[in-house]
Order: structure tokens, then C-alpha cells, then sequence
């Protein structure tokens, strides 16, 4: 077992989490927490197979909005571009929240869909595979 | 990979092209290519350049550490002295 | 006869002018005079076994330096003289220089302070004489390269505000979270991280693109500049190979703690070349080398070379480089069309690649680019013809590590993002890649506190709420002259009246007013 100076090891979800060797005492606040967002929070959404946009999006959004208001307002214009846009039903496909399955409440609010601060939404709509055959 | 390649890359000016003349001189199994501007010479596990080839062919004096002007880039162990500068992978 | 001065040679004249300068102190402590040696781990039990390979001593050191400067800075002038910015093979290629003052210069700056700092931490002489000599280096590349670039500044947009631009710009903060990353750590990882890693095992995928770039497309300034610092970077390979056999040699414990490193700063390198790998393939008209074949020749052979040296002390090649050896054949098209995609928030143009282009591109990528990427490019030209120049409208996740967006594949399928995500302390975080979560997962502390621009903007902490806002005020970048698409722009226009061109045809005119800005985010 490597022996370090400084802060010891510990264990966190099950995953081994290191911590800093350093001269004093390493702590800081996280840049991103919540509170620092003026009242909004942060989301990241994917919709899969569409690599036309290169990344996740990343939005900031009030936390009492609904689903439903996060798609038709948010996600629907931002993915815009893409041709297949027009047909996507994106109510109707299927979810991932935080890498888990999910079905959401279109009519409740974020916040009550489980949907918290930095969470990550996938969407896959199938038949709707985007361009090329190479998920564009 | 059976073969480690030594290298040393150099400026394609007047003064290199001696230095790319005394390094093949000295070192048979060397191989030189030349790209744009540049003069790329390797070889398998060592290559040394030696003061004394260097000032025959230059006809002076000449010091080691004067191919620090006109190198680009080197790949191996670098070992030099008054007398050589030498490239090797162990 | 002629009678031959005695004169020392040159280990015994490095000797008395470096090592035996130094003394053993008699009144204080050496753990307090050098307080950060032994926090990180590493032991060093005799300081006396530091080789420096080039024994270069301060008289023989500013004999050659010099000599190198007065040659470089009369090649500058001569250029600026006789506008030699006309002799390039097209104003497309400014953009690669664009990008190098924002994203490269003020990391040799960053180097200049980083080896004062260090220079001052080892209790070794010899160590600290190389230090000094780098940190000279460091400043002097920062010095030359704004030299360098400066004629361009009068000619071309983008290269104006470069300090500026690189504390803020979002792209920016990958080098700069690189080089901060480093700076922050102990001395014996900062030379891990810099000589070692950056300075010898990647360097050449940095330098060869940008200096062989521009020689191939006849910017004699920079290519000038380039030959001048590589003499400079042989100098900080060996430093560099140096550094990390004298650490694996001194004790064995020090052996996974530099492993760790290795890990950690392969992958930070090669994500910071993921910019590199889209210049070299999409910015130079006239090319070099695909960013495939300069990763293969580079990193796998004389990579493979290296780690096979160091096999002897324990040492095995880095983790995860099974994944950046795929991704040679994908990475300069994906970060290309993700520039593409937010190009109205940089200080450099894009645009689609000409059909000969994709022609080379489908010859050095004969897997890839066929199949996933041109037809991408055509339906993007396709889209810009009909009055759609495609803009992505809305910020990208970054990673929160190497801080790039999170546009990267898994390795065996380029559909699918290689995203990974975790909680710690009761926070989300978001990563490209199994490498930079583990990056986090190993000192999470470092991390948690990053800036990430993409944040910063939505904390309202940028100047302003709407993009456009975020680009002129926070940025300095100058909407209608430094970004969006390539054709039609000042540079375009300006490329066009130096090079005699007839006025803008028809279909030009068309692409000009078609060429929109993006609404407001």
C-alpha cells in the first residue's frame, strides 16, 4: 500500500476517492454548488444519436419549471437545426436521468421529477437515429 | 519492436549539413532523410558525434556544445564531454 | 610553435561553476530553506548522482543564446520589411496562429514562472541551475513567439488581445487548467507533469504541426521562431528524460508515485493536443502530416521507445493510452466540427474543408472519415449555401477536469459519447472520459474549485447574460472580425485585395449575407 504524507484515503459510494498531498489544509468549496447560480440550476441534456451537437447541452433553468416547459421552451428550440427536430416527440421517447432509466412527469416541476442541480438527461427517440447511419 | 531509434534533427543550413556529414561518417548504420528544412538522422540504439570528424570536416575548431545552435529536436539518452555528444537507448 | 592554452574541460569547468557554487548551510535547517521537497513523498538520497547532460554553464549558455537571438530577430525584421505575410499560401492558415498566441504563448509564460518557482525548491544544484536555465528559456519563447506573431496583428483579426483573452475565453481554459494544474502541484510533479511528459514525451505533437506547418505554408516568421526555440527544447527533453530516471533511481518507493503522474499527465497532455490535432489537419492549406500519422510516429513509436527504457525501473506506458492511440483516427474531426459548431465565440474563423481536402483526409483516414465525418461536411455546406451556416446556440458540458466539451467517443464506437459521471460530497460532476474521472476520483480537492467557463457565464460572473454580451465585453473578441465563418470575413476580404483577386462573384455575395448571427442564447 503506497504511503502518503498528508490527508488519508476514503471511501465514497463505493468508489476510491484520494485525496490531496499537500503543504496545509487542501479544502475548498466546489465552484458550481447550487446557491451560486442566483436561483437557477444547471441541467445537461443529450439527446443520443444526435452528434450534430458535438457535446450534452448544457442549460440553466429555474427548478420549479416543468418538464414539459423545459422541452417545448428549452430543448426544442436549442435543437433546432437539426432536421429531424420537426418529428421528434420528445415526451414520448425514452429518458435516462443520471445514467438511470426514467420516465418523467411532463406537468411537474424539475425539481419534483427528480431532476436536481448538474443531473444528466439522455433521450433517445428511436426511429429518429439521426444522419448517416453514424448518429449525427 | 525490435528496433529503438535514436534521432537528432537539424536545421537543413550551411553549417548542419557538415555536422550531417561527420555523423554519417561516424556511424554506419545511420540513416538520413531530409524534410522540409530539416535534416532527420537515426538509428538503432546509439549515435555519436565526434569533435575531431567534425573539425576535419569543418576545417576548425570546433566545440561540442556548438551544435546547440542548429539542432531541433533529439531522441535517446544524451551523453557529452569536450570530445562527443552521443545518443543511445540501453 | 604556437603554445595551446590549458583550459578546463567541459565536466570540470560545469563543476566549479555550478555544483561546487553551492554549500552545505551551517546555521539552518535545509528542510527550511527547501520546505516543499518532501511533502509529495518522493524521496532523493543523494543529490550528488543529478547528470546534466548538456553541461552548460551561464558564459557558454548567453554565448549561444545570443547568437541564436541576433539571427532570429534580423529574420523577423526582414520579414516584417517585405510583408512577408503576402507569401502565405492562404489567410486560412492565420487561424492556426491565432490559435498558438492564445493557447500555446501564454503557457510558455506560465513555464517561465513555473521553472522560477521550482528553481528555487530542490535542495540539488543541479537541479536548480537547469531550472534557472528553463525558466530563461521559457520567457524567451513567450517573448519571441508575440514577436513572431506581432506583423501578423497588423494584417489579419484575432491576435489582439491574446493575455486577455486567455484568463476567460472558454476554450482557453484548457491550457490554461493544464498549465494551473501543474503550477499548483509540488515541484517534483511539476517536472513530471512539464519536462517529462509535456516537454519530452508529447512535445513534438505540439511543435512539429505548428513549426512544420508553417513551413509548409511559407510563414517564415514563425518557422524562424520554431527552429530558434527547438534548440532551446532539446535542452528540456533531456531535462526532462533527466528528471524521471534520476527520481526512479534515487528510491523505489518514488516508483508508483511517478507512475501516478505518468497516468495523470499523459492524459492532460494529450487532451490539450486535441486542439492541436484540429490545426494540423483543417487549418494549414498546404499540409504536413495527418495528426494520425504524427501521433503514430510521435507518441506510439517514440513513445514506445521510451517506456520500453524505463520498463527496467518499473515503469509501464500510461493508462488509457490504448484509448488515444484509437482515437488518432477521430480526434481532428471532432474537435473540428465543434469549432465549427461554435465558432461565433472564438477569436479565430472555420469553415468546411474543399473537396481536395476531403480527399487527403479520406486517404489518411480510410476507417473513419468517409463513413462518419464527410458526409457531416457536406450536409454542412449544403446548409450554408441554402442560408443555414449551421451555429450551435446553446453551451456545451464541459469536462470538469481537462475542461474541454464532452464531445469525445468510446473507444470502438465513434456514436456514442464516452461522458462519465459521479458524486462527490453531495455534488454532481461531469467528465469526457474515464481518464479525467479518474484524474478527479485521485485528488477531487484540486478539482472541485475549477473554473469552468461554460459555468461561469450562467453564474452571470462574464459581463453579461446573452453570448453576444459574453464575446465583446468579457472576451474582447470583436463580433464581425474575429469569428464566425471564414469566407466572407475581413481576413477573406482582405486575402482577396492582396492577392489581386477579382471582386466577390455572385455566389460570394450570396454567402456573405447568408453568413447570420446567431440569436442570443
Amino acid at each position: 500500500m503506497l504511503k502518503r504524507a498528508g490527508p488519508v484515503t476514503h471511501k465514497n459510494n463505493k468508489v476510491m476517492i484520494m485525496s490531496v498531498n499537500a503543504l496545509y489544509d487542501y479544502k475548498f468549496e466546489p465552484r458550481d454548488k447550487v446557491e451560486n447560480f442566483n436561483g437557477m440550476q444547471l441541467v445537461y441534456v443529450q439527446w443520443a444519436g444526435h452528434l450534430m451537437f458535438c457535446a450534452p447541452l448544457a442549460l440553466l433553468v429555474k427548478p420549479d419549471m416543468s418538464f414539459r416547459a423545459l422541452i417545448d421552451d428549452v430543448l426544442k428550440p436549442a435543437v433546432a437545426a437539426h432536421p429531424q427536430s420537426v418529428k421528434a416527440d420528445f415526451l414520448e421517447a425514452q429518458w435516462e436521468l443520471n445514467g438511470e432509466s426514467f420516465t418523467p412527469n411532463a406537468d411537474a416541476s424539475l425539481v419534483d421529477n427528480g431532476i436536481d442541480h448538474k443531473s444528466m438527461l439522455v433521450v433517445t427517440t428511436p426511429g429518429l437515429d439521426g444522419m448517416f447511419n453514424t448518429g449525427y | 519492436m525490435s528496433q529503438q531509434l535514436v534521432f537528432i534533427v537539424f536545421q537543413d543550413n550551411d553549417n548542419a549539413r557538415y555536422l550531417a556529414d561527420a555523423i554519417m561518417a561516424d556511424n554506419p548504420h545511420a540513416e538520413m532523410q531530409h524534410q522540409p528544412a530539416m535534416i532527420r538522422i537515426q538509428a538503432d540504439k546509439r549515435l555519436v558525434i565526434n569533435r575531431e570528424t567534425m573539425e576535419e570536416e569543418l576545417g576548425r575548431d570546433w566545440d561540442v556544445q556548438e551544435m546547440l545552435i542548429d539542432v531541433i529536436s533529439i531522441g535517446g539518452n544524451v551523453d557529452e564531454d569536450d570530445d562527443h555528444f552521443i545518443l543511445e537507448w540501453n | 610553435m604556437a603554445v595551446k592554452n590549458k583550459k578546463l574541460n567541459l565536466k570540470d569547468k560545469y563543476q566549479y561553476l555550478t555544483r561546487d557554487m553551492a554549500w552545505e548551510p551551517t546555521y539552518q535547517k535545509k528542510e527550511d530553506i527547501y520546505p516543499d521537497e518532501s511533502f509529495e513523498g518522493i524521496k532523493i538520497v543523494d543529490w550528488s548522482q543529478w547528470e546534466d547532460p548538456f553541461r552548460l554553464t551561464m558564459d557558454a549558455y548567453w554565448k549561444y543564446q545570443a547568437e541564436k537571438e541576433k539571427k532570429l530577430y534580423a529574420i523577423f525584421d526582414a520579414f516584417a520589411q517585405n510583408n512577408g505575410h503576402q507569401n502565405i499560401t492562404d489567410a486560412r492558415y492565420v487561424n492556426a496562429l491565432k490559435l498558438f498566441l492564445t493557447a500555446v504563448s501564454p503557457l510558455e509564460h506560465a513555464a517561465f514562472q513555473g521553472y522560477s518557482k521550482v528553481g528555487r525548491q530542490f535542495s540539488g544544484a543541479g537541479a536548480r541551475v537547469a531550472c534557472q536555465m528553463q525558466a530563461i528559456d521559457e520567457l524567451r519563447h513567450s517573448q519571441t513567439q508575440q514577436h513572431a506573431m506581432s506583423h501578423y496583428n497588423k494584417h489579419f483579426n484575432g491576435l489582439h488581445d491574446a493575455a486577455h483573452m486567455y484568463d476567460r475565453v472558454w476554450f482557453l481554459s484548457v491550457p490554461k487548467s493544464f498549465f494551473d494544474d501543474a503550477r499548483t502541484a509540488g515541484p517534483f510533479e511539476f517536472l513530471t507533469a512539464i519536462s517529462f511528459s509535456f516537454e519530452y514525451v508529447l512535445t513534438n505533437l505540439l511543435f512539429v504541426p505548428f513549426m512544420s506547418g508553417a513551413a509548409y505554408n511559407n510563414d517564415m516568421a514563425t518557422v524562424t521562431f520554431g527552429f530558434s526555440a527547438q534548440s532551446d527544447e532539446a535542452r528540456h527533453m533531456t531535462l526532462g528524460l533527466e528528471v524521471i530516471k534520476f527520481i526512479l533511481e534515487q528510491h523505489e518507493d518514488n516508483v508508483p508515485i511517478v507512475q501516478r503522474w505518468i497516468d495523470k499527465w499523459f492524459w492532460r497532455g494529450f487532451r490539450l493536443l486535441s486542439l492541436v490535432s484540429m490545426m494540423m489537419d483543417y487549418m494549414l492549406p498546404k499540409k504536413v502530416m495527418s495528426w494520425a500519422e504524427a501521433w503514430e510516429v510521435y507518441y506510439e513509436q517514440n513513445g514506445g521507445a521510451l517506456f520500453k527504457d524505463l520498463e527496467r525501473y518499473g515503469i509501464r506506458p500510461p493508462k488509457y493510452e490504448d484509448v488515444a492511440n484509437e482515437a488518432k483516427h477521430h480526434l481532428s474531426h471532432q474537435l473540428w466540427t465543434t469549432f465549427y459548431q461554435y465558432c461565433q465565440a472564438t477569436n479565430f474563423h472555420t469553415w468546411i474543408p474543399t473537396e481536395e481536402e476531403m480527399d487527403w483526409m479520406s486517404e489518411k483516414y480510410p476507417d473513419t472519415f468517409d463513413k462518419y465525418y464527410r458526409p457531416r461536411y457536406e450536409f454542412l455546406a449544403k446548409e450554408h449555401a441554402e442560408g443555414r451556416r449551421y451555429y450551435n446556440n446553446t453551451l456545451p458540458q464541459l469536462c470538469q477536469v481537462c475542461q474541454v466539451p464532452t464531445l469525445f467517443t468510446e473507444k470502438g464506437d465513434a456514436t456514442k459519447l464516452s461522458h462519465r459521471q459521479i458524486e462527490h460530497e453531495g455534488e454532481r460532476y461531469h467528465f469526457c472520459s474515464e481518464g479525467c474521472c479518474d484524474i478527479f476520483k485521485d485528488e477531487p480537492e484540486k478539482y472541485v474549485q475549477a473554473w469552468l467557463p461554460v459555468h461561469q457565464i450562467y453564474q452571470g460572473n462574464c459581463e453579461g447574460g446573452d453570448l453576444e454580451t459574453v464575446v465583446q465585453n468579457y472576451y474582447h473578441i470583436n463580433i464581425g472580425e474575429d469569428n464566425f465563418e471564414y469566407v466572407g470575413s475581413p481576413d477573406h476580404k482582405r486575402w482577396q485585395f492582396i492577392k489581386g483577386m477579382a471582386p466577390q462573384q455572385k455566389g460570394d455575395d450570396q454567402a456573405e449575407k447568408t453568413v447570420q448571427k446567431p440569436n442570443a442564447a
